[in-house]
Formats: structure tokens, C-alpha cells, sequence
């Protein structure tokens, strides 16, 4: 069995920052592989453990600068990755979910796996409709928010559980092949080892652009505009205590003995 | 194409809250669009789902009275099909689970943009603005689109839509193409009850992903101990395996509603924010004074929670 993993370098913010126009500017600004694709990594790497899986594919949307990312998915034992990038992707303010499918969609459709996998979500830009869109779009099965995967597989079935709210779990069985969005608590992600950082330098990372992809540029024009980006204006009545920590720690006492909180 | 089209969600035979905040951002904009508000109840008792639904503002409800449970494919196809018969604007549905495992597919059938967890929104007719937070809610955009889509709505963002209504109650025009569903849903599990029932506690001590470590975890204990209080936590130490699953607050966890929630090293994001936010009384420890929590927490120290943990505890021994 082969399986894809879409892999994103998020950008993850500081606690002070600002914003220039409609972006974050870059000074505040780090990167990090995005935490539900990297329990997708791990799900994908324990299935080739586990001799399930023969094959296991990253797949990146992004600049160059994003392969210390892909890297870190290759450490802890992905076979080799491809990272999608073009000049015509530089200009775009915001990549909406529709050009993202037609992206992952032309390298999925083009490796055939058995399985992909994706994160629920990604952190930054937060649309959580990246995985079933492209499920849709091939005309693979798929469930979303899924926090267990039975590893048998039998009768061509995928079992999962779809974390549901308030606490309840769905039971469900998808036909493979099948897209499945990772939810976080679904296994415990390693760490990479040294000797899987240093295999990941000698792994294949093949960087392909539109034309490779037979993609025209205004096929995948965002339809979506980023317009405006501020921080949300409080609403909040919140007291802030001034002082060291024992001094707020005191007030906080206070109010807690006032509540009849202890004694 | 000036309609709207706003499906409702249901779990087990009940309809969810959102359902009902569905229909008023519909009706706000249909009101936008000069347009009616279509609502589909697809499986499940549709009827009375239907007469609930009812409310206020609605013009037609269509049911598809097919199966008992969601079914992705099932909503995929009924709305699509939907939408070809009627051509609203916008489809509007609930940005949950559920929402999640279909929406997207039925934007990219109907090949239009789809926008997600969105928590205001406006139209000329035209253009659609939808704001929407980004970066775990530190920040918050406006985007805007041409056309029609399919937008994802976040719960409690709206009021709930009140009185009865007098819409015309439709059984819909759609067939499901069975052989078409790639996907069985065989049941419901309720996560483990387990010792602490952290939604009865009158305190709750509540930890989050600034504490670190799982050896950590003391600092915290020692402060519930010496409080007489609960210790509840933030996903991301659920999901490390440092507590157990019934001491997640949140949309997936459980909702609490303690006289006092002392909220530590935890940003605050909506989804424990769902399931915490009618405590009595929030306090917030989290170095960020701009995190989401400080929204609607009554008290907050900006400081480090390694001082200030110990330092509250000494108070109480
Ligand atoms: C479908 C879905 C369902 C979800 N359900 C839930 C749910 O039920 N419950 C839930 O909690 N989450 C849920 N989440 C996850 C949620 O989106 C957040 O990822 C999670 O709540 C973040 O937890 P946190 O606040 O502990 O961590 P973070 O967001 O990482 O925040 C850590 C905070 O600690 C602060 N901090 C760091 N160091 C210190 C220090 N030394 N002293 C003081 N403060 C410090 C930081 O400033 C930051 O604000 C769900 C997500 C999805 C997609």
C-alpha cells in the first residue's frame, strides 16, 4: 500500500507582533510543520511499521524555504517528499482551498496511492476543507476528523473513528481509497532521531512547478481575496494585576478566599 | 440568484444549537440577497425536524427522508441536487464535524469557492465579505468573493432564531445514488466517563500547553490540592497522554461551568473556549497578554506561570 501525507510549513506567530497591510510582518513571524499533519506523518510512518504500507510520499505546497519542514517529515520516516512551488504562487495573498485540491489533487492523481493522509486542519490560514475537497475532486472516499484508524484494512475497508463533538466518537467504514483527516491525540508523533535527520538529507525531494503538473496559472487563481487583517478588538472587562508574581498571586488569592475558594 | 440555502445539523435524533444560529445569519442574508431562506433537514425524523425548524424568517423547509444518521455522501448528493433545482447564492451550513465532512465536497461538485469557519458576514448581492480568524485566533481578516460558494458558519456566533414560522414544509426532489456512498456509519461511542467528572467541580484548575512538561504537572496539582479544586486541561495534554480524556474542556471534551475556571497557559482557542466559557468566574495566567483567552476572562496575570503557580499555592499552605 502507498501512502500520501500532505505536509504544510505553517507560520507560527509571536506574542507581540504587527501587521503590515494584510499580512503579519516577517520579523514576528517562525515556521513549524503543522501540528495535525505531523500526527498525519506519524500515522502514515507507524503503518510502514507495521509492514502495511510500502510506501510512504510527503506532499508540500511551498517556497523553497519550506524544505527544513519537509525534512524534519522525511526524519522521522517518510521515503521521500515532493514540494509544489511556481513564481506564479509567490503573488498570492491567500491560497483558498479550491487552488490548494487542484495542486494536491494533480500530484495525488499522478502517484496513485492507496491512502492519503492530511491534517484536520492548518494552523494559519485555519479552512480545515483541504482533505475532503480533494477527495471529492479524484473520486477517492474519504472521512474527516478522524482520531483512530484500525490497521487491518480488511475487505479493502478503512475503520475509523470520527471525533464527533461534545465527547462522542462515530464508528465508520470507508472504501479505500480514501482521503482521511487527522485529528490531533491520534498516536503520540516522535521526535526525529539524529540518524533520521541525517537519512532525510540523502532522501529524494523532487520539486515540481505548474507546467509539470499540467496546471494553466489562471486555473488556479485564488477565488477568494484576503481584504483586511487586524487583531480582534477585545470586548473584554478583564482586570490585568500589575505587580511580581508574588503580588498578583496575592490578589488572586484574595479574590479566590472572597469566592470562598479555601481558606 | 438571490436564495439562500442553509442546511441543518442533527446528532441522535436531536437537532443542534447551531442549527437554529444557521437560520439567522440565512436570514441576514437573504435579507442582503432580497432572496428567500431555503432550509434542507436531510435523514433522520425530518418532519418534526422540519416543524422545528420552523422559525422565524424561513420560507421553505425541504426534508430528504433518507436513513436515520449522517451520512456524508448522502448530504453531498441531497444538496447539490438541491441547489441545481433552486440556484441559491450561498449554502450555507454549520462549521462542526459534520459540516467539515461535507461541505467541501459539495463546493467542489458545484465547482464554487467554499470559506470556512467564518464568523461574520455580509453582501452587496455581489460580493460576499466573510471574517474569519486566523493564526489560532490572533488575528482576525476579511475576505472576499464573487459569486456563489458554500460558507461554513462557526457555532455561537449568532443568535438563534426564535418564534414559529410559516414556511412551506417540502419533502424534496432527490434521489441518492446508493451505490455512490463510499461510507457506512455503524454507531456512536461516548468517550470513557473514567474517575473525576470534571463538569461537576465548583473549581476547576485548568492546564494548557504552556506547563511543558509532564513532570510539570505537579506545580498544578499541589495548586488543586491546596485549593480544594479539580484539575481539568486543554487538549493538547490530553493528547500527549498527561491526563486522561474526561479532563478535556472543550468542544470535543466537555463543557464546564464552574464558579471559578483558573485557565493556565492556555491560549484560549474557540474550541476550548466552547466548552468553558459560562464559568462564573475566568481567571487567565498566560504570558501573552493578547491571547484569545484575555477576551473573556474576568481576571488575568500576565506573567509567568512557573512563578505565579507556586507563589498562589504558597498563599493557601
Ligand atoms: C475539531 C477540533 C476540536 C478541538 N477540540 C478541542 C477541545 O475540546 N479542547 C481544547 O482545549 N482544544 C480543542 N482543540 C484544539 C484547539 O484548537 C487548540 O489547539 C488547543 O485548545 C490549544 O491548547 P492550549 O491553549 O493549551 O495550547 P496553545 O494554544 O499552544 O497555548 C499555550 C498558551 O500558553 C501560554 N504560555 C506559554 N508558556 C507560558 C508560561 N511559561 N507561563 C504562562 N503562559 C504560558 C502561551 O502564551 C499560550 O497562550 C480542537 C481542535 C479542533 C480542530
Amino acid at each position: 500500500m502507498k501512502i500520501l501525507v500532505t505536509v504544510k510549513e505553517v507560520a507560527t506567530v509571536d506574542d507581540e507582533f504587527e501587521i503590515e497591510g494584510t499580512e503579519i510582518a516577517e520579523r514576528y513571524l517562525g515556521a513549524d510543520l503543522n501540528e495535525w499533519d505531523d500526527y498525519a506523518v506519524e500515522e502514515a510512518v507507524q503503518l510502514q511499521e507495521a509492514g502495511i504500507a510500502d510506501e510512504v510520499v510527503t506532499v508540500t505546497i511551498g517556497p523553497e524555504d519550506c524544505e527544513q519542514t519537509i525534512r524534519q517529515a522525511l526524519a522521522k520516516g517518510a521515503d521521500r517528499a515532493i514540494r509544489v512551488w511556481d513564481d506564479a504562487l509567490e503573488e498570492i495573498n491567500l491560497l483558498d482551498v479550491g487552488a490548494k485540491r487542484d495542486l494536491l489533487g494533480a500530484v495525488i492523481a499522478e502517484e496513485d496511492p492507496d491512502l492519503v493522509l492530511t491534517g484536520v486542519q492548518s494552523g494559519d490560514d485555519n479552512f480545515g476543507a483541504t482533505g475532503v475537497s480533494v477527495a471529492e475532486a479524484l473520486g477517492y472516499e474519504w472521512a474527516a476528523v478522524v482520531n483512530h484508524l484500525e490497521h487491518d484494512f480488511e475487505d479493502g475497508t478503512a475503520s475509523v473513528r470520527r471525533e464527533l463533538e461534545g465527547g462522542v466518537e462515530e464508528l465508520t467504514e470507508v472504501e479505500l481509497p480514501a482521503v482521511l483527516t487527522v485529528q490531533t491525540g491520534i498516536n503520540e508523533p516522535r521526535y526525529a532521531s539524529l540518524r533520521g535527520i541525517r537519512q532525510a538529507q540523502r532522501k529524494e525531494l523532487d520539486v515540481v512547478g505548474l507546467a509539470d503538473l499540467g496546471i494553466d496559472a489562471a486555473a488556479i487563481e485564488p477565488e477568494l481575496s484576503l481584504t483586511d487583517m487586524y487583531e480582534p478588538e477585545s470586548e473584554s472587562d478583564v482586570t490585568v494585576w500589575e505587580g511580581d508574581a508574588e503580588q498578583t498571586a496575592t490578589e488572586l488569592a484574595d479574590l479566590l478566599r472572597d469566592k470562598g475558594v479555601a481558606q | 440568484m438571490t436564495d439562500i440555502l442553509a442546511v441543518a445539523d442533527h446528532r441522535r435524533g436531536e437537532l443542534r444549537d447551531v442549527s437554529y444560529e444557521l437560520l439567522t445569519a440565512g436570514r441576514l442574508l437573504a435579507d442582503e440577497t432580497g432572496g428567500d431562506l431555503h432550509v434542507a433537514v436531510i435523514s433522520g425524523t425530518v418532519e418534526d425536524f422540519a416543524s422545528k425548524l420552523d422559525r422565524e424568517g424561513v420560507d421553505v423547509v425541504h426534508t430528504v427522508d433518507y436513513g436515520e444518521e449522517f451520512n456524508h455522501g448522502v448530504y453531498a448528493q441531497a444538496i447539490t441536487q438541491l441547489y441545481d433545482r433552486l440556484a441559491p447564492r450561498y449554502v450555507l451550513t454549520p462549521n462542526s464535524v459534520n459540516g467539515l465532512d461535507y461541505a467541501p465536497a459539495v463546493a467542489t461538485t458545484l465547482d464554487v469557492p467554499i470559506v470556512t469557519d467564518v464568523v461574520g458576514l455580509e453582501t452587496d448581492g455581489e460580493t460576499l465579505t466573510a471574517t474569519r480568524e486566523m493564526y489560532g485566533g490572533k488575528v482576525e481578516t476579511t475576505t472576499e468573493l464573487e459569486g456563489p460558494a458554500v460558507v461554513t458558519i462557526r457555532g455561537a456566533e449568532w443568535p438563534a432564531a426564535e418564534g414559529t414560522g410559516d414556511a412551506a414544509i417540502e419533502p424534496a426532489d432527490v434521489t441518492i445514488d446508493e451505490d455512490a456512498l463510499g461510507s457506512t456509519v455503524n454507531g456512536f461511542e461516548e468517550v470513557a466517563g473514567g474517575d473525576v467528572d470534571i463538569s461537576d467541580a465548583d473549581v476547576l484548575v485548568s492546564v494548557g500547553r504552556g506547563i511543558e512538561e509532564e513532570e510539570n504537572l505537579d506545580l498544578v496539582f499541589d495548586l488543586a490540592e491546596a485549593l480544594d479544586a479539580t484539575v481539568s486541561a486543554s487538549r493538547p495534554i490530553v493528547d500527549n497522554g498527561w491526563l486522561p480524556k474526561n479532563r478535556q474542556v472543550g468542544q470535543s471534551g466537555k463543557v464546564v461551568t464552574p464558579d471559578v475556571y483558573i485557565a493556565i497557559g492556555i491560549s484560549g482557542a474557540v474550541q476550548h473556549v466552547a466548552g468553558m466559557k459560562g464559568s462564573d468566574t475566568i481567571v487567565a495566567i498566560n504570558t501573552d497578554p493578547n491571547a484569545p483567552i484575555m477576551d473573556i476572562a474576568d481576571y488575568a496575570i500576565v506573567d509567568d506561570l512557573f512563578d505565579v503557580v507556586p507563589a498562589l499555592t504558597a498563599e493557601f499552605s
